[in-house]
């Protein structure tokens, strides 16, 4: 009966498998989770995790947003321009005028979304060519190279804090920041819901126009902050940046149980949705398998994950409940 | 007012068409869309002095037929409100079965037909997920995208195939009479058969209704799932046809064979004027939105501009094209208020 | 204006007014929804707001909530004019409501639906989570508000999984948790057993006590007369008449709200009922209806009354097609049949106009002739090739024979008013050529002059020889329509009656299953 718990199971699922895989692994190899390999697991998964919550909320909307690869490709180009012409930047400047360049861009997104009311898969894949060919033109087609970027840029998502790098303690934040926004803050309430039920918003004064800007702004803020990050940890900038990045992302959420109907969806199931994919893309060669299988099995999950959300709810009328014995 | 109740309501007049005006034939989509095909060719022309020569024009039409394939399909898709994200990856899995065959010695027809069938399958399991599980086609094709794509590279690693038999080639690189290759009678003879066949026969009509409101559509007696199950199997037949096509005019499949091109095809629909909530739109607006594609590629190439530059014209046509009737209709329009 | 002259006389209230409404207008395209509607609402008093479909009642709610705003006229509270212009200023002037469409969120919890829009914040500074949702005593004021309308419902609980009364329960705590002044409720009954009415009901005697001022919008003339002090009658967008209602009988009122009396406003001409075409028999699913049992005969309008929810229209959706019955006999001109879908009852030539035109019935956004020949499709074209000329045709027959008011065949459905979105839809239905027709609700929502013409031609097609079932909530069109009328109560038929045994009285008590 309880829903509820329903829900928490296919999050306990999805952990468990998350477990079920590690041990596997570590039975084959050891070291998979070891101290080391678990540090370079969550510094590899960060940018995913931050990125997957972003559009979860795009997503919980009844919106998508496709450019958010894009969206990396050229914040990360602004950031790594910035740094060349000008490597005396402390980096977290860098890092905020990456973050506003995305949000720049977000706000396209939204704009044409929210005021503009094209459909956002259409918008999106609209600017996402935009934001791909703005890259090329950003670096009049040239690759922004490792020897360009200045030392402390390059360094910046690696340094140890407290034992993590901070690339890791950023998607921390991330995580931090999406609990305390989707549980206690009344606008995180007001997304869900208005996810759940478009019609019925209006009726408790929620904006959808608001709510449509901001969470499209979100999502670009994010993609212009792991543009910087991307960047910096693979120390190259070109067009080609994160190319088809918006899949992942999109993967990540529909696995943690993200519905693209709207309104559904979790903290932790998108978390756990992008460790999944983290920890596929790790565990394959230590444990022999070709890498290449890593798109397909991504595409199984997908799938499975998709075929579990669908719940057997499409007839509203036959929840009517018939009262057999009725009151005297 | 109870003189307006009356049981016999005067006798209204009620035209038999909408009527014909030039204004509304000017503001048509398939109108602005020939009007800017004709603005290219023109410019094209004077920009470049090969651009009008017929044998370069002709050829040109290689670059976009296949895509243009995948567009047909989409167009009958997207008008009933669905999507196929899967396409390119249908192509790319097709391709690699067919390289597949051909390094076991099989011949050119079995390859077409294995082409074809393989498509077809795909189409069929995008099909039976969507309508066997009532998941939007959204997700369902980003997932059989991947696995179609995955499995692609796991047969082909990061190697390619290269080797296929002596005539197959001929179907993609051939001409007719010489000049038109074969790839574009093929793309214009489908064309009229989807055109016939979304504008002129029950099963289009219906599609539209499914489009426009399914339940409605269902009320009416249309076997909506059914339809739905047949649209997405001829999506994929018509990536097997494009992977057909392509392998044979590249005479080789490797792993980013198609990349990116489901977004090309979905750009070349939506441009067309098929509305990407369904219910809308028509197959010469969508011939017409993959020639005037076409025809800026060809002339930006001509002028040597690097492709990704026809990215941004891209993306900024397809957000223009949208975006521009909604705005003019909101100044213009009186303020309604929801 | 005719109605006037029954008005019986205009009460001043006892109390200055906390509301009031005089001279609103409200139009949309195509549709003058509100063209001078009236009101006021004094503290502790309970107004009904009676009216057909179409009267603007609804829209009325939208104003007060603030989701529509007026084209004219004035809105006052406490004498001060004011502009609502959203959900939240309503709030604010203390101006809550119980929607007839329920405004729920089956993801979140029974607590937070109560407060969605308006969540309780934590107090303090930010950096220790001033601002923040403040779920305990969310949980807790959500807990009071359940345990006064004694609902035995966890807080914590996802709202889908409630019952659709439950839901019900939910909806009026939330309305009370905005404490207002003034209260509106949308048809708070429709679909709530006997039991919660009288929850209900003790609720409202409370609201009454503490000064709130309640509008009650009701088809259900036993609850008007039970709750209400005053009421207020609309027609067609006007303000008609308001006085006691310790002054009126049910009969007054529903001539009050027609505009005239049954007879003249239901012109039904005695047709001589001709063979059965169909009999159903103890056709029943498992969780919707049970045991339903009937003859239709041609020539004759079997109207089915009940309250929402109480099985009819499902009972249709089974007949149709759309649903599959587990239990009875479905017989056709003498013959059993099994219908699996709608093109199967169509081919037995039974069709049903459902009741959510927007939704079910109309392809909005095709153009009128696509409509009215989308069904009859598969009998015009076999090979599947459609010919402009034969569809043009058929458009014209049926266009013109429903009296449908547009520029051209060509035009969108969408453009149309309600009223002719409806006889588009029923015509495209008739083209088919049913032996059988079944309307739901056909005049929910539509104007008077449209409704008018559905009904004249439903007499129409009797007199052919069609046999025609109605579903209507609306008590003065079933009486005026049907041969005979029979009412369903939670998924089963309670009575029947014909022309000689109907009475209003009759008829609402064995809806509301009280006997």
């Amino acid at each position: 009966m309880s829903l509820n718990r329903f829900l928490k199971q296919r999050e306990t699922l999805l952990a468990l498998i998350l477990v079920a895989i590690s041990a596997g692994v570590a039975w084959r190899a050891p070291t998979f989770i070891g101290l080391a390999n678990l540090h370079e697991i969550a510094t590899d998964s960060a940018i995913l995790i931050v990125m997957a919550l972003a559009q979860s909320l795009v997503i919980m909307t009844r919106g998508i947003d496709l450019s958010v690869a894009a969206n990396v490709a050229l914040s990360g180009m602004a950031a790594a321009q910035l740094s060349m012409h000008a490597p005396w930047l402390p980096i977290p400047l860098v890092l905020l005028f990456a973050t506003l360049v995305g949000l720049a861009l977000g706000l396209v997104n939204g704009v044409l979304v929210a005021w503009v009311r094209i459909p956002s898969i259409v918008a999106t894949l609209g600017t996402m060519s935009l934001f791909r060919g703005l890259t090329f033109l950003a670096a009049d087609g040239k690759w922004v190279a490792q020897h360009e970027m200045s030392a402390a840029f390059l360094a910046f998502p690696r340094l140890d804090v407290l034992g993590l790098s901070l690339l890791a303690w950023i998607g921390v934040l991330g995580i931090v920041v999406a609990v305390v926004f989707t549980r206690h803050v009344a606008l995180g309430r007001e997304l869900r819901a208005l996810g759940g039920n478009p019609s019925a918003a209006k009726y408790v004064g929620i904006r959808e126009t608001t709510l449509q800007l901001f969470v499209f702004a979100v999502a670009g803020a994010v993609a212009g902050l792991c543009g910087y990050l991307w960047v910096a940890r693979y120390a190259i900038a070109y067009d080609g940046v994160a190319l088809g990045f918006e899949l992942q992302v999109i993967a990540a959420c529909v696995i943690g149980g993200v519905s693209i109907a709207g309104g559904v969806g979790s903290v932790t199931g998108t978390v756990l949705g992008a460790l999944f994919l983290v920890l596929i893309y790790n565990a394959l060669p230590v444990v022999g398998i070709s890498p290449f299988w890593q798109t397909a099995i991504v595409g199984a999950a997908i799938l499975s994950a998709v075929i579990l959300n669908a719940r057997g709810d499409r007839t509203d009328g036959l929840r009517l409940i018939l009262r057999r014995h009725p009151a005297h | 007012m109870l003189n307006d109740v009356k049981t016999d309501t005067p006798r209204y007049t009620v035209a038999d068409r909408a009527p014909r005006s030039f204004r509304a034939l000017c503001l048509r989509w398939e109108t602005l869309l020939a009007l800017l095909l004709l603005a290219t060719v023109f410019v094209n022309s004077t920009l470049s002095p090969f651009f009008l020569d017929p044998y370069n024009l002709a050829d040109s039409t290689f670059n976009f037929s296949e895509k243009a394939l995948l567009a047909l399909g989409l167009t009958l898709i997207i008008c009933a409100g669905e999507i196929d994200i899967s396409v390119a990856a249908i192509m790319a899995l097709a391709s690699v079965c067919m390289g597949l065959l051909s390094l076991a010695g099989f011949g050119t027809p079995v390859l077409v037909l294995a082409g074809l069938a393989v498509g077809l399958a795909c189409g069929a399991l995008n099909g039976f997920i969507v309508t066997g599980f009532g998941v939007p086609s959204v997700v369902v094709t980003i997932g059989t995208l991947s696995l179609f794509r995955g499995l692609t590279n796991v047969i082909l690693g990061d190697g390619a195939i290269t080797q296929y038999p002596a005539g197959f080639g001929e179907l993609g690189q051939g001409y007719v009479f010489g000049i038109i290759p074969i790839e574009f009678i093929v793309f214009l003879v489908l064309a009229a058969a989807f055109a016939f066949g979304l504008h002129r026969t029950r099963f289009g009509r219906n599609l539209y209704a499914i489009g426009n409101n399914a339940i409605a559509a269902r009320y009416a007696g249309i076997p909506v799932q059914r339809y739905r199950m047949a649209l997405f199997m001829l999506s994929g037949l018509m990536a097997g046809l494009a992977a057909v096509l392509l392998t044979s005019r590249v005479g080789s499949t490797r792993p980013n064979i198609a990349s990116g091109w489901e977004l090309e095809a979905i750009t070349m629909v939506v441009l067309g004027g098929v509305s990407i909530n369904g219910g809308s739109g028509s197959v010469g607006g969508v011939v017409l939105a993959i020639l005037l594609l076409g025809m800026v590629t060809f002339g930006m190439s001509l002028l040597n501009v690097p492709g990704i530059i026809m990215t941004i014209f891209t993306g900024l046509l397809l957000i223009g094209a949208i975006a521009a009737p909604i705005l003019i209709a909101r100044v213009s329009g009186q303020r309604r208020r929801v | 204006m005719m109605a006037a002259t029954v008005i019986p006389h205009s009460p001043v209230p006892v109390r200055e007014p906390i509301l009031e409404l005089e001279g609103i207008e409200k139009s949309f395209p195509g549709v003058r929804a509100l063209a001078d509607a009236r009101l006021s609402i004094a503290p502790g008093e309970v107004v009904a707001l009676v009216g057909e479909n179409g009267a603007g009642k609804s829209t009325i709610v939208k104003i007060l909530t603030g989701i529509y705003q007026p084209d004219a006229g004035s809105l006052r509270i406490d004498d001060q004019p004011v502009h609502l212009e959203s959900t939240q200023d309503a709030w604010k002037q203390g101006i809550a409501a119980i929607h007839q469409e329920t405004v729920a969120f089956d993801e979140l919890s029974v607590a937070e639906n109560i407060f969605l829009g308006h969540h309780p914040r934590r107090d303090g500074p930010w950096w220790r989570g001033g601002g923040l949702v403040d779920w305990a005593a969310m949980r807790s004021r959500a807990r009071e508000l359940l345990a006064q309308l004694e609902a035995d419902i966890d807080p914590d609980t996802p709202l889908k999984a409630l019952s659709v009364a439950q839901k019900h329960i939910v909806e009026i705590a939330k309305a009370l948790s905005h404490e207002a002044r003034i209260l509106i409720m949308d048809e708070p009954t429709a679909s709530l057993s006997q039991r919660e009415i009288h929850d209900l009901y003790r609720i409202v005697a409370g609201l009454k006590r503490a000064g709130t001022g309640i509008l009650f919008i009701s088809h259900k003339f036993d609850e008007i007369f039970d709750l209400c002090d005053r009421y207020v009658v609309m027609r067609d967008g006007h303000y008609v008449s308001e006085g006691w209602i310790a002054d009126v009988d049910s009969d007054q009122l529903v001539s009050m709200m027609v505009g005239r009396t049954l007879t003249q406003v239901f012109p039904r001409v005695d047709t001589v009922p001709g063979e059965e075409v169909l009999r159903v028999e103890r056709l029943g699913n498992p969780t919707e209806f049970d045991d339903v049992s009937f003859a239709l005969r041609r020539g004759e309008i079997l109207g089915f009354y009940g309250l929402v929810g109480a099985g009819r229209s499902e009972v249709m959706k089974a007949l149709f097609g759309i649903t599959r019955p587990t239990r009875g006999k479905v017989l056709i001109n003498g013959r059993e049949v099994q219908i699996a879908n709608p093109e199967q009852a169509a081919a037995n030539r039974l069709v049903y106009v459902p009741e959510d035109r927007q939704v079910a019935g109309a392809v909005l956004g095709m153009s009128i002739k696509d409509n009215l020949t989308l069904p009859s499709l598969a009998r015009l074209f076999p090979n599947g090739i459609l010919d402009d000329a034969k569809e043009r045709a058929l458009t014209r027959e049926y266009g013109l024979r429903l009296v449908v008011k547009a520029a051209s065949w060509d035009q969108l459905l969408s453009e149309l008013s309600g009223g002719n979105q409806q006889k588009v839809v029923i015509g495209k239905w008739l083209a088919t050529r049913p032996d059988i027709i079944i309307l739901d609700e056909p005049t929910k929502g539509i104007d008077i002059g449209s409704k008018a013409a559905v009904h004249a031609f439903m007499s129409e097609l009797v007199q052919q020889g069609l046999a025609v079932i109605l579903v209507s909530s609306e008590l003065p069109e079933v009486m005026g329509m049907s041969d005979r009328i029979l009412v369903m109560h939670e998924g089963r038929v309670r009575a029947e009656f014909d022309r000689s045994t109907m009475s209003a009285e009759a008829i609402v008590t064995a809806a509301s299953g009280s006997h």
